[in-house]
């Protein structure tokens, strides 16, 4: 079963002068995919999705969409639709003519372009609003009839360059639910762009993780999540405490890491960077706020860590503890509730241990700024 | 008092907001509105010598509108048909030269609107320092450019494209050229004014469905710059059928424009009335014209304040 049309991103250079938007990028996106770039504001991911779409040629490197190369291809000949940040719709066309505008252009008659805008706008779960003007809708549902002029051109991928990012949180996530589900159902690839760690997690088949320009690694979400290849990966995609320190010495597919405050801690090393890691080296190792669990007060090892307790949080199901952490950072642990108490700890040290199989050690490098 | 006018004295006091209404009231009816009406009831009088204003001959009458469809009583043609014509023939040529304006600066417009960088400023520059010459050494540039010795006859013969120089003047070309080259920034910067503000991504999105660059502009450029447009056609449509310098200067001796009869009336004919209801003619005809051709466009009038 061929599952749609793929894109691949081969060596790709994008430059605005000196200044370099994409470096080097390979990304290989299957067809049918829901493929999400995902990085801060600013790191080149709209950059890569007008070289998709064509309204920017790659100043070196190659885009090939269905293992045809695009150079020289102009968006309007390529299969693929883009969906605008700020939607694009037209503002003096109708909700009917806005989706059909794709069939206008290729001279369907007026008969049978009503007939799709109306399978479209039920689709859509707007049916019977084709008369309107865009400025009449909300902007969930101006957000649904981008999405379905879009697939009124039944593209073979559709780009989507942060289509959520204008809704309240409320809409955002029910968007979220219900894109996935139109991807599913239509079966093409989507590429989704976003800066957003939740988005990308919920919705992705495999995520591309973004850092000024370059891909940090590409993975599906349970990988990016657990297994992070980069100290930029891990601290951007979910909450993520750091530990500095130097490898002090590599045992198997584990490093033991003397750390700057917390003692000698063990941590397992990142997939992408078995092998590459030895003593001396600057590290960091990530642990989640999940990954903690109550440990008897004062028991020391290369799996416990002991800190002093800021502050507290009660989120019903669970606990966030904040304790202090490096650099002025605090320190986030959470505990699930079980009908325990913590209210005594707030100023007294509190002992943690975690799975050493949780805890990803990584060559030191550069942190997501939030 | 109505409710703006309350808004008007709230926001800026009662001293100066009676001062601004005071100045925009003057403006509007002391030098626009009374001069008009004074040249409405002219057009309706009968020309008489000083002595006899006032008198018993001083009486309404239609005989100037009748002159300018008639002619002169007992005149030998049923028609006057040498004033009709010019009046007919300075329409036609005020709404060619309306369009051939806009054919010229929408794509003029466009590039300028949606081109980001400091050329445009230039550009942009370069549109507006020739209005720094006055009116009359403009035409008489064109004259120097298009006469029968003048500096694009000469290329042109040099070329080898004419055998002998063409004569632009006396084949109106000069004037049409004139005329369009004064309104030019009449028409460019409505329609770059709306253009502007169009959401590029919306071309780029129209692109992307497939859309020709015709077809982009068809449907998505030119109905958004719709305001624009009308403006700027309505303005230089106006301001080309009442134009004087540029048909003066760059018409053919046999070509006259509707306003050279006006001027002749007041000026060389001393017939004030007459020249008033010609000229009463003119601008109640163009009126008439734009609005009707803005019903046919769907143009609302506060689409033209744009
Ligand atoms: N046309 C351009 N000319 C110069 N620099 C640009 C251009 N487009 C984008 N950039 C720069 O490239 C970088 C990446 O931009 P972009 O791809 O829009 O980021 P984002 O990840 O937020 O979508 C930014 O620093 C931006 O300033
Ligand atoms: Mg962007």
């Amino acid at each position: 079963m061929s599952a749609g049309v793929g894109v691949d991103l081969e060596n790709l250079w994008i430059r605005f002068g000196d200044f370099v938007a994409v470096r080097d990028a390979n990304v290989h996106i299957k067809g049918g995919d829901f493929f999400s770039f995902l990085g801060p504001s600013g790191c080149g991911k709209t950059t890569i999705l007008r070289a998709v779409s064509g309204f920017l040629d790659p100043s070196e490197g190659q885009v090939l969409i269905g293992g045809n190369d695009m150079k020289g291809i102009g968006p309007n000949k390529r299969p693929t639709a883009l969906i605008f940040q700020n939607l694009a719709l037209f503002p003096l066309m109708k909700v009917w003519e806005n989706i059909t505008f794709s069939m206008e252009i290729k001279g369907a008659s007026a008969k049978e372009r009503r007939k799709r805008a109306d399978e479209l706008l039920d689709m859509i779960a707007l049916p019977g609003q084709g008369d309107k003007l865009p400025s009449e809708l909300s902007g969930g549902q101006r957000q649904r009839v981008a999405i379905a002029r879009a697939l009124c051109a039944e593209p073979d991928v559709l780009l989507l360059d942060e289509p959520l990012s204008a809704l309240d949180l409320k809409l955002r996530q029910h968007m979220r639910t219900e894109l996935r589900e139109i991807q599913q159902r239509v079966g093409i690839t989507f590429i989704y762009i976003t800066h957003d760690q939740g988005e990308a997690l919920t919705m992705s088949d495999n995520i591309a993780v973004m850092r000024a320009g370059v891909i940090d690694q590409i993975g599906d979400g349970k990988t990016i999540y657990n297994d992070p290849s980069t100290a930029f990966a891990a601290s951007f995609v979910g909450e993520n405490n750091v530990f500095r320190g130097t490898v002090k010495q590599v045992q198997g597919d584990k490093a033991l890491i003397a750390t700057n405050r917390s003692g000698d801690l063990l941590a397992r090393i990142s997939t992408a960077n078995q092998g590459k890691m030895k003593a001396g080296d600057d590290a960091m190792m990530f642990i989640r706020p999940e990954a903690f669990a109550l440990a008897p007060a004062g028991t020391q090892g290369d799996h416990f860590v002991t800190a002093t307790v800021t502050n507290e949080e009660f989120e019903g199901n669970s606990f966030n503890i904040f304790m202090e952490g490096e650099g002025g950072k605090e320190m986030k642990v959470s505990l699930p509730n079980l009908g325990q108490s913590f209210d005594s700890h707030k100023g007294q040290p509190m002992t943690l241990q975690y799975d050493v199989q949780n805890a990803v050690a990584l060559p030191a490098g550069d942190l997501a700024t939030e | 008092m109505p409710r703006f006018l309350k808004e008007f004295f709230d926001r800026n006091g009662l001293g100066i907001g009676s001062l601004m209404l005071g100045l925009v009231l003057f403006w509007t009816i002391g030098l626009i509105i009374l001069p008009q009406l004074s040249m409405l009831d002219f057009s309706f009088r009968p020309n008489l010598p000083p002595p006899e204003i006032g008198g018993p001959k001083d009486v309404y009458t239609m005989e100037n509108y009748k002159y300018l469809v008639f002619g002169p009583e007992g005149g030998s043609q049923d028609y006057n048909a040498v004033d009709l014509k010019v009046f007919y023939r300075t329409l036609v040529a005020a709404i060619f030269v309306t369009i051939f304006n806009l054919i010229l600066c929408y794509p003029i417009a466009y590039y300028l609107a949606q081109t980001k960088g400091n050329h445009i400023r230039i550009f942009a520059l370069m549109l507006i320092i020739p209005y720094w010459i006055n009116e009359i050494l403009r035409a008489f540039a064109l004259r120097i450019i298009f006469g029968e010795t003048g500096v694009l006859n000469n290329l042109l013969v040099a070329a080898g494209i004419f055998d002998t120089p063409f004569d632009f003047v006396r084949n109106d070309i000069a004037l049409y050229a004139g005329l369009g080259y004064a309104y030019i920034l009449l028409m460019i910067f409505p329609i770059y004014n709306v253009i502007e503000s169009l959401d590029r991504n919306q071309i780029e999105a129209a692109r992307d469905m497939g859309a020709s660059w015709p077809m982009i502009h068809r449907r998505v450029v030119i109905p958004y710059a719709k305001p624009g447009i009308s403006s700027g056609c309505t303005m230089v449509f106006m301001l080309s059928a009442g134009a004087l310098a540029a048909p003066q200067i760059l018409g053919g001796p046999s070509s006259l424009w509707f306003t050279q009869l006006i001027y002749q009336q007041f000026n060389d004919n001393s017939d004030w009335p007459q020249g008033a209801a010609y000229a009463v003619v003119l601008l109640v005809t163009c009126i008439l014209l734009v609005l009707a051709l803005m019903r046919v466009f769907k143009v609302n009038m506060g689409d033209i304040g744009k």
